[in-house]
């Protein structure tokens, strides 16, 4: 039962059936009430659950995170919306000192099952802190999940089971993705949080990508194919945990790969990606694995960004590097 | 719930029951019934005493460190009386003698300190927290239990502590404000030591008083004597009343002083003086309320060796569950990271255990 729909909207079926299948789920941050959010993500519901199960706060991001840590301590399962990527950072403490380390420090004893739904990363023309890439600070953080999709399916689907899990997720959500349209049949089940998809086939070289990047890998493979190359796509979708074996059994089977992020390059996710992957597929690798990330410099204005995010042309360039004449 | 400000403001001065002399002061409150007041002579001994046996342990090596709340027992002991059993306290590191108070094995309680585990008793259970070391980062979960409680229609009632340093975190002011507008049963109890570790209090605040902040925030303040067990029950009482009628939080300060170091491995010389220290001695909460009770024909001699009696079983208790080293399994760092260890973690278990089993 596919339809065509936008990311924004398998978002706001995913938070609507989460709360029509369980009482416990409540939503709540920062105009996610009757206005339904600046994305307009929480959409109706307010209006369908009431204001005891998604409703504003005051203007404080920690607070959002404490609150929903202690409920989370005592029954339930909140969903929390940090406005945009760059004001989740006065919560910083509370998702790593605490969201992320309740369970260890109590034994089991006590588990915060939150989501912290980041509306995330740049393309979208926003003025400063409107566009980082964050994932990297809490990908670091023993404790938490990491989650970014790239499409409708995957967003309804990592959603719902990022709300089902009984750890903290942190799910980021692409902005520039969020209005993109695609087919989606929401009723087919996606694997759990953990797994990573070959997004398209291909025997030279394999792109690694998540979130915002994943559009941009396939573009930049299906101009390969022009030219006579064939690229496959690997999104990782879970960045942690990270399936090392779906991503290194694509590499090894092209023998050459190249990881595409828009978050800065220095001390991120990609080099993480390199990191294993050449641990693990060293003898299998024709070239060193070749990076496409945004610079190491704050996310620029609006007019500048196009020279910072990952490029079709940029993927393609590094793709040339891997040292074809070698082969 | 009121806006008028003058309604929200703290008494003029703290509101003491009984004098450091140990006479009843004449005021409009009610003294607690004798009951309550033996009991809590009971537990001050008790909390006395695994004060100065926390000590002695950590002088012995068995504890890492131990934040001492000598002298301030008054306010461990208070805070943990006016709650039922289906509350919640939210303490910090300084209140192991609350969370024993409340009935936690006092070596679990000290798990922590000892260093064995972050938290060694089971919170759901007791309805104990866990110790919050980031200053003010638990009182915003005290609001959330606190909240998901009320959504479901239970009593629950929040006691969640702090010292006067920590009234300067954002967290305080975000915990205040959001158990304001969504009138969550909490009651907030800061215990003002008058110092965070070397800092005194007027450089932490200009205010009038801590108790104003909640004016602030539309919240009633209120100040106590922290050393006067008789009125910290009084006020703690009361507000754990009003916040289960649902008239939602209240901002309770009382005034106490931290007469030992910040924790062993304070050096206190270095920024007050003996002097300074001297006259609070004198308004020792034990010596008060004992006077209190003997000029009634509450207490005497056997009653008092009744109590320390048990109050030296706490101290046995802690000297034998401590003594010798405590077992630990490497295991345990990561069954605990997530509710599955992720693939990566089951690897880094089996490296260790490849390590332990060439040992
Ligand atoms: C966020 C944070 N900053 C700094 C510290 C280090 N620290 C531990 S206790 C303390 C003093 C706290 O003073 P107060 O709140 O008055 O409590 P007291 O120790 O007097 O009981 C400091 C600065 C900390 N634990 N958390
Ligand atoms: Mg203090």
């Amino acid at each position: 039962m596919t339809e065509k729909l936008t990311m924004a909207a398998a978002l706001n079926r995913a938070l609507r059936d989460a709360m029509r299948a369980d009482d416990t789920v409540v939503m709540f941050g920062e105009d996610v009430g009757p206005l339904g959010g600046v994305f307009r993500i929480t959409d109706g519901l307010t209006a369908e659950f009431g204001d005891q199960r998604c409703f504003d706060t005051p203007l404080a991001e920690s607070g959002i995170l404490g609150m929903a840590i202690g409920m989370a301590m005592n029954g339930m399962r909140p969903v929390v919306e940090m406005q945009f990527d760059a004001f989740a950072y006065p919560a910083f403490e509370q998702v790593v000192s605490h969201a992320a380390k309740m369970r260890n420090r109590t034994r089991g004893k006590l588990t915060v099952p939150i989501v912290i739904r980041i509306p995330y990363a740049g393309g979208i023309g926003g003025v400063e802190h409107h566009c980082d890439s964050s994932e990297a600070y809490y990908a670091h953080t023993p404790g938490l999940h990491v989650v970014a999709p790239s499409d409708p399916a995957d967003a309804y689907g990592l959603l719902r089971h990022a709300i089902a899990s009984d750890d903290p997720v942190v799910f980021l959500e692409p902005k520039k993705l969020y209005f993109a349209r695609a087919e989606a049949d929401l009723t087919a089940p996606v694997p759990p949080i953990g797994t990573a998809v070959i997004r398209r086939p291909g025997t030279d070289a394999t792109l690694i990508a998540y979130g915002p990047a994943v559009p941009v890998a396939l573009e930049a493979a299906e101009a390969a194919a022009q030219e006579g190359r064939s690229l496959q796509v690997v999104d990782v979708r879970s960045i942690v945990p990270f399936d090392d074996d779906t991503v290194c059994d694509a590499v090894r089977s092209t023998g050459r790969a190249v990881v595409v992020a828009e978050a800065a390059g220095f001390g991120s996710v990609s080099a993480e990606v390199v990191a294993r992957v050449t641990e693990r597929c060293f003898h299998w690798l024709h070239a060193p694995i070749r990076r496409v990330t945004g610079f190491d410099i704050p996310y620029p204005p609006p007019k500048l960004e196009h020279f910072h995010l990952p490029s079709v042309d940029r993927v393609l360039d590094a793709v040339d590097d891997l040292q074809w004449e070698d082969a | 719930m009121t806006r008028d400000a003058a309604l929200l403001l703290p008494s003029t001065e703290p509101v003491t029951l009984i004098d450091p002399d140990g006479h009843p002061v004449p005021v409009g409150q009610d003294m607690p019934d004798p009951q309550a007041l033996l009991h809590a002579y009971a537990a001050l001994i008790a909390a006395r005493r695994l004060n100065d046996q926390a000590g002695a342990l950590v002088r012995q090596g068995r504890l890492a460190v131990y934040p001492s709340s000598h002298g301030q027992e008054a306010c461990q002991v208070a805070c943990v009386q006016v709650l039922d059993d289906g509350d919640w306290l939210f303490p910090t590191y300084r209140d192991t003698a609350a969370i024993v108070a409340r009935g936690v094995d006092p070596v679990q309680a000290l798990t922590l300190l000892r260093g064995d585990w972050h938290n060694g008793y089971d919170p759901a259970a007791t309805r104990v927290a866990p110790q919050a070391t980031p200053l003010a980062t638990h009182l915003l979960h005290a609001v959330g239990v606190a909240h998901a409680a009320r959504l479901r229609g239970e009593p629950t009632v929040v006691m969640a502590t702090c010292g006067d340093g920590a009234t300067s975190e954002g967290d305080f002011h975000e915990a205040l404000n959001f158990a304001a507008v969504f009138r969550t049963p909490v009651v907030f109890f800061v215990q003002n030591n008058h110092y965070a570790i070397s800092v005194p209090l007027d450089r932490q605040t200009a205010a009038p008083s801590l108790a104003h902040k909640g004016v602030g925030y539309g919240i009633p303040g209120e100040r106590v004597d922290g050393n006067d067990v008789a009125a910290l029950l009084s006020v703690l009482g009361a507000a754990v009343d009003r916040a289960r009628s649902g008239d939602g939080p209240q901002l309770i300060e009382a005034h106490t002083y931290r007469v030992q170091a910040h924790t062993n491995a304070d050096d206190p010389g270095r920024y007050r003086s003996a002097d300074e220290v001297t006259p609070w001695l004198a308004k020792d909460p034990i010596m008060r309320l004992e006077t209190f009770l003997r000029g009634r024909g509450l207490l005497d001699d056997d009653t008092i060796a009744a109590y320390v009696e048990q109050a030296s079983l706490v101290a046995e208790r802690m000297r034998t569950g401590l003594a010798g080293e405590p077992e630990t399994d490497y295991r345990d760092l990561f069954a605990h990271v997530y509710a599955e260890p992720t693939p990566q973690l089951l690897d880094q278990q089996a490296l260790v255990a490849d390590e332990v089993s060439r040992d």
